[in-house]
Parts: structure tokens; C-alpha cells; sequence
């Protein structure tokens, strides 16, 4: 079976640039994936209802306004809730450097600032997707 | 014996609804089984497709059409297509964007997909989601093709009721999309009517249809819409309602179904016939071969799909 990686980008919370969030969205498309863009402000229970519909095989949040150790941990939390667990949370934005460790422990599997190199979300996007 | 998984189906499940999407997404077999023990449940909803040019606010009308539906009391399934790259086989699929106000709605179910390969502005596997949406209790299925120019028209096998959605401010090329899409219309939805030049795209459309139509029993209705404003939406919805009722009376529905259900048959043939002579081993053999000799202009494409073809029959 030819299976196709499925990701939802999302921007949870009030602040309304999304201009890394596309990119991202863009380099994956580019990687051969489908991914489901959702806009702006997104709570989090919409982004999880929209990860069960498109039965996608990451979710990630894009967020700059420093709320996301409240609103990525929400996400991570209503995903094991509904079951979602094998689901891939990734992070992006403004995340200082010692919140890092502290989303990873709570779920989120990857964190990736300003200045990461597109290639390096697409490879481990490719490698901790179960195939 | 109903399976378990196509029971959470009918049962209306969006989580086993999501995951037997994917399968058929990925053709896998699994979902073969399921698909066959659901049919039977199938053939309650009204399928609607809505088409046209990009931009032209085809997400915009569903979200509306959808919370109208909702007020009804309706329980609605969106399909939005959006094009797969043919070199990367990535896709962006934005339509959900307009329609995430809907997410918490538990009596909607939205899908995106990607075309995969398939053109015509459809999906591949957009029949057999259809009829899942169809089994697991959706009264309407709406149907969003690619942003279409003139020959993207394979919309009309799959819906009951096909909207075409235009814009004013195309001007003449109303008249270039004649031989296409503005063939397959049962409604005409002329959107943001706000829009300069809207008297003169309705007068070129309802030229149009005094032409197509002199001759038929119905004559294709025009509804202007303001999408965003939620501006006649309502009377959009009674309009599709009577398209429905005029299917049912003139026993055009079953016709129509039909039309679906040939197209449907021709894709699952198409598909496992191209698997089976694509990916059996003994079959890339003699195409690898073919195709060098095509190069070399040994034989002909023609002579070369014969020996194929002969070969399978063989088999």
C-alpha cells in the first residue's frame, strides 16, 4: 500500500503572522506530502477535531506570541484524550531556548525556532512518522 | 456478517470514518471488504458538487451552504479537492481554511484531499468517500472540484446537483467557458454580486441559458450570492432543494445514479487493471522491454500495448 504522509499545520492562539507557517506548509508539500492548512486563531480543540477528520500523521503548530506553553500543551493533551496518540506534535515559533525541554517532556516531539533549515523538519518529520 | 469497524461506520464514528478514508486514499485492500459491506447502506444523501474558476468562492459558499443545511437540521460531509503536484506528489490543501468555524460541529465531517494523478477535478478516490459519508448518515454531501477551467467537468458523474460558480468580471470569457463547465450546470450561481459588472454576467449567462435550454422542461436557474455576507444563501438552498425534488419526479435521479455508479465501476477496473499489469513482476519485464524497443523505434506504442494486452489476456 502506497501511503502518503498527511500533516496538519495549524496556528493556535491570537497572533496573526504565518508567514513561517507557510513556509513550512510549502517545504513539505514539496517533500511529496498532503498537508491541511488551517489559518489563524485556531483553539485547540478546533485543531484536534480537524487532525481526527483528515486522520492526519502530524500535527504542527505554529505559534509567536509566547502562549505556547499553555496552548501546545493543550493540543498535545486533547490529542491523547481522543485517542490520537500516535499522532506527531510539532512546535515552531518563538520558543525560548529552557521551554524546549519542558514541551518535549509534555509531548511535543519536536521544536523547531527561526533559522531552521527546511530540510531538517522535512527529515525528521520522514523519520519518526511510523511507515 | 457486518464487520466490526464498518458498524462504527453506519454508526457515524468520525474517527473510523476518518481512517477508512485514508485507506481508500492509499487503495488498500483492507478497505475493499468494508466498502463492500456498506453499500447497502448507501444512496439516502444528496450529493451536491460546486465548480468553477479559482477564487471564485467555492469554500466561502459551501461553509454557507453549510450552516444553512445545519439549521435545517441536515447532517453535512464536505469533500474539498485540491490539486497534487505532479512532480513532488505533495499537495497543499487550503479549503478547510474558510470552514474551520464547522470543526466543532459534530454533525459535519470535512475532508481534503489531493487529486493524486486523477485530472478532470476530481480525486481518485472521491467515489468511495462519497458512500462512506453516504453510509455513515450525511443528508447532504458537498462536493468542492479543484479551481476548474474548461474541462474539468467530471463532476457531473458523481453529484445529483452540479453548481457552476462564476464571478462577474470575467466578460467575454463566459463565452470561452461554454464548451466546458458551463455545460454541466443544473444551478448557475453568479457570487460576490456586489461586484461591478454583475448585471452584464447575469444577462451573458441567462443568454446562455435561452439557448441551452429552449428545448428542455427546466430551464437552468440563476442565483446571485454574496458569500461572505451570508446574502441570499437560503434562497441558494431552496433552489437545490427543488433541483432534488425535480430529479425525484422526473425519475432522473435513479438515471443519475446510475451515471455514478458506471463511473465508479469504469475507476475500480481502471485502477486494478493498471496495478495488476504495472506492479506484477512478470509484467515489468516485458513493459521495460517494450519500452526500449519503443525507443529504439523498433515497434510502435500501438503494436507494443497490443503484446500487453495479449499477454494478460493469456494469463
Amino acid at each position: 500500500m502506497k501511503r502518503k504522509i498527511r500533516v496538519l499545520i495549524a496556528k493556535p492562539g491570537l497572533d496573526g503572522h504565518d508567514r513561517g507557517a507557510k513556509i513550512v506548509a510549502r517545504a513539505l508539500r514539496d517533500a511529496g506530502m498532503e498537508v491541511i492548512y488551517t489559518g489563524l486563531h485556531q483553539t485547540p480543540a478546533m485543531i484536534v477535531e480537524a487532525a481526527i477528520q483528515e486522520d492526519v500523521d502530524v500535527v504542527g503548530l505554529s505559534l509567536l506570541s509566547g502562549a505556547h506553553m499553555t496552548l501546545f500543551v493543550d493540543v498535545a493533551v486533547m490529542l491523547k484524550e481522543k485517542g490520537l496518540d500516535d499522532v506527531l506534535l510539532l512546535g515552531g515559533g518563538i520558543i525560548p531556548k529552557e521551554d524546549i525541554p519542558k514541551l518535549k517532556k509534555k509531548g511535543i516531539a519536536g521544536v523547531f525556532g527561526p533559522g531552521t533549515p527546511v530540510e531538517e523538519i522535512v527529515d525528521f518529520v520522514k523519520k519518526n512518522v511510523l511507515q | 456478517m457486518i464487520k466490526p469497524i464498518s458498524e462504527k461506520i453506519l454508526q457515524g464514528d468520525q474517527r473510523s470514518i476518518a481512517k477508512l478514508i485514508t485507506l481508500v486514499e492509499n487503495d488498500c485492500e483492507d478497505a475493499t471488504e468494508i466498502m463492500k459491506d456498506i453499500h447497502s447502506h448507501t444512496g439516502k444523501a444528496h450529493v451536491i458538487g460546486i465548480t468553477g474558476v479559482m477564487g471564485c468562492g467555492k469554500s466561502t459558499l459551501i461553509y454557507e451552504l453549510t450552516k444553512q443545511f445545519r439549521a435545517n437540521g441536515k447532517k453535512v460531509g464536505i469533500i474539498a479537492i485540491d490539486p497534487t503536484s505532479q512532480f513532488s506528489g505533495g499537495a497543499l490543501l487550503g479549503d478547510r481554511i474558510r470552514m474551520m468555524e464547522l470543526a466543532m460541529d459534530d454533525g459535519v465531517f470535512i475532508r481534503s484531499m489531493g487529486t493524486r494523478g486523477m485530472l478532470g477535478g476530481l480525486a481518485s478516490a472521491v467515489y468511495d468517500v462519497v458512500e462512506i459519508m453516504d453510509a455513515s448518515g450525511k443528508d447532504i454531501i458537498l462536493v468542492e472540484t479543484v479551481g476548474v477551467g474548461q474541462a474539468e467537468v467530471d463532476i457531473i458523474k458523481i453529484a445529483d446537483s452540479t453548481l457552476v460558480v462564476i464571478v462577474p468580471g470575467l466578460g467575454d470569457s463566459i463565452q470561452t467557458l461554454k464548451a466546458g463547465i458551463m455545460e454541466i450546470a443544473d444551478i448557475y450561481v453568479v457570487n460576490k454580486a456586489d461586484r461591478e459588472g454583475v448585471e452584464q454576467t447575469v444577462a451573458e449567462v441567462q443568454s446562455l441559458v435561452d439557448i441551452e435550454c429552449a428545448n428542455k422542461e427546466r430551464k437552468t436557474p440563476i442565483v446571485q450570492t454574496i458569500a461572505k455576507e451570508s446574502h441570499n444563501i437560503r434562497e441558494l438552498v431552496e433552489t437545490i432543494n427543488e433541483h432534488k425534488k425535480y430529479l425525484e419526479e422526473t425519475k432522473k435521479l435513479e438515471k443519475q445514479r446510475k451515471i455514478r455508479y458506471e463511473a465508479e465501476l469504469v475507476e475500480i477496473i481502471r485502477k486494478k487493471l493498471m496495478n495488476f499489469i504495472f506492479n506484477e513482476e512478470k509484467f515489468k519485464e516485458t513493459i521495460e522491454k517494450l519500452l526500449h524497443q519503443i525507443s529504439i523505434k523498433k515497434i510502435d506504442p500501438h503494436t507494443a500495448s497490443e503484446i500487453v494486452l495479449e499477454q494478460f489476456i493469456k494469463k
